[in-house]
Order: C-alpha cells, then sequence, then structure tokens
C-alpha cells in the first residue's frame, strides 16, 4: 500500500471523499462490538422520549467510521496519532432506510519536521454539518 | 444537573481490559475499517507491529468502561437518558494493539453548569501494563506504558431543558 509523500503535499489539497451508509443494522451491530447500549441508537419510542427525532447513530460510529478515509491514505492504521471531534447535529437513521453520510478529507497543516500533516474532515449529511472541527493528525 | 463535588476526582487505574484479536476485527468491521493490519495478522507485522492493530477510536471501548464508574454513580446525578455527547479526541503514544493489557487512570477534569445544562470533561490516561503485572499497583507511579489518552464531554439536559 502506498504511502502518501509529504513533500508533494500542499495545504488545501483533497486526499478524498467517500460515502458512507448506515442502516439500523450498521447500529446494532456497533453498540454490540463497542459495548455503547444506549438506547437512543436503537430503539425509536426511547428515542423519541429523549426528545430526538428517531433513532440516531451513535455519534462514535460516525466518527469511527469517517477516519477510515484517512488511515486507508495513510497507509497505516496506527500513523493517526491525535484524534478529535464534535458531535453538532445527530445522524437520524430511518426504518426501513439509510443515511448517506459524505466525507471530505483535505490536508489542513503540514510539519515537516515532525513528519505529520493534520487532515480536516468535513461531514455531512444532506449538505447539513454532523461533526464539527474533526481534525485527525498523522505520521507520514 | 451534574453533582459539581466530582469535578477533580481521580479513579485510580481499573482492572485491565484484554485486547483481543477478534475484538479487534469485530471492532474494525462495525466501523468499516478494512485496513489489512486490523485483520490480517503477517499484515499488521509487515507494518512494523506486533500483532493486529486497533482502529484509532477502539480505545473508546476502554475508556467508556472506566468512565462509567463515575458515569453509573448515583451520587454523580447524572441521568443517562439526558446525556448527548460533546466532543470526544484520541491522543495515541502508540497504537493499541492485541495483546494489550490496558489499565486506565480516570480524571473528572470539568463540570461546568449553565442554566439547565451540565457540561462533563472526562480524561482516560490509559496505559499498557508489563506482562509480568496482572493487577495494576496502587503505589506505582505510572502503571505501565502510556498507551492513549481518551478525553470525551458530555452534555447533561436538565429536566426543563
Amino acid at each position: 500500500m502506498s504511502r502518501p509523500d509529504i513533500a508533494n503535499l500542499a495545504v488545501g489539497d483533497v486526499i478524498g471523499t467517500r460515502t458512507v451508509t448506515f442502516d439500523r443494522a450498521a447500529l446494532v451491530r456497533y453498540a454490540g462490538a463497542s459495548g455503547d447500549f444506549n438506547p437512543i441508537h436503537w430503539n425509536d419510542k426511547v428515542a423519541e422520549g429523549a426528545g430526538l427525532p428517531g433513532v440516531i447513530a451513535h455519534g462514535m460510529l460516525t466518527m469511527g467510521t469517517v477516519v477510515g478515509l484517512v488511515s486507508e491514505w495513510a497507509g497505516d492504521p496506527g500513523a493517526v496519532v491525535d484524534y478529535q471531534s464534535r458531535f453538532t447535529k445527530p445522524v437520524e437513521v430511518p426504518n426501513p432506510g439509510t443515511a448517506q453520510i459524505e466525507v471530505t478529507g483535505t490536508v489542513g497543516v503540514i510539519d515537516a519536521d515532525a513528519g505529520t500533516v493534520r487532515v480536516d474532515l468535513a461531514v455531512t449529511v444532506d449538505g447539513a454539518k454532523v461533526l464539527g472541527r474533526t481534525q485527525v493528525l498523522v505520521r507520514v | 444537573m451534574a453533582n459539581a463535588d466530582f469535578e477533580g476526582r481521580v479513579y485510580p487505574a481499573d482492572a485491565p481490559y484484554s485486547v483481543g484479536r477478534e475484538k479487534i476485527r469485530e471492532f474494525a468491521s462495525a466501523v468499516g475499517a478494512t485496513h489489512p493490519a486490523h485483520h490480517d495478522l503477517v499484515a499488521a507485522r509487515g507494518l512494523g507491529y506486533p500483532d493486529l492493530v486497533a482502529p484509532p477510536t477502539f480505545a473508546v471501548v476502554v475508556a467508556q468502561r472506566a468512565e462509567s464508574q463515575y458515569i453509573s454513580d448515583p451520587v454523580a446525578d447524572i441521568d443517562f437518558s439526558r446525556v448527548v455527547h460533546a466532543d470526544e479526541r484520541f491522543v495515541h503514544h502508540r497504537p493499541v494493539v492485541a495483546g494489550d493489557e490496558l489499565t486506565t487512570v480516570l480524571y473528572v477534569d470539568r463540570i461546568i453548569s449553565r442554566g439547565a445544562i451540565s457540561m462533563v470533561t472526562t480524561r482516560c490516561e490509559i496505559y499498557a501494563m508489563p506482562e509480568s503485572v496482572e493487577v495494576p499497583s496502587p503505589e506505582a507511579d505510572t502503571p505501565g506504558e502510556h498507551v492513549a489518552t481518551v478525553t470525551s464531554t458530555l452534555a447533561i439536559r436538565g429536566e426543563d431543558a
């Protein structure tokens, strides 16, 4: 798997885009894998009782999924040294149906001395931002 | 309203979490992480890792377990049905790999209540215990090799928010 060459990168370069799709099964699978069984992620009645429009994806599922764009670009998932995000808007997942999440990664900062690049992720559903200040620092 | 008395509280190193290969594969599949280093031992070793590499947010599994010591304490007064996750940050001092025995020191860094909303920030310092140690020692300066720092903020809406 090829690795990016820091000398050939410039701030503002788009490293890639992808669309991620969540259905209810994806939420149940993440609940089991992560141990986060909060019922707002699988039970409509509980979600509505909590003031939500319906079942929403785990913020950590969205955060955990969209970073794949960066770790695959970096060629080494262990190269991600710092990763942060804010959960600005819940991702509703209909039943039946899917939520489509659009992800774009852009080079935000290059530190040639440290050998690191900060990739900023724009994460939207139907044009609305669902994650804010999503920054991935990778060693390249 | 979250109990402000918990700010500054420290929970000592907890019972170790054993990072298993199948758990890494299961978590990686759940977040769509297809990189072979999560799934294939030869690929992981080819990148210089001793075993399968966990995806960047895997440490949340370990952190959430530690945070529950605080969150589920009724005296802390955190109504989980009114909690939303506000932000999360992972700093990896080295990647988590299968075979790690991870213990976590939990810090309640900040509790701020404004109006009917409380914002609670916790920090998990995650350490890999040396192979010779089975239970974290309360006397040790640190419980082992520093692996990750996981910072998380929860927003708790009060009854009238």
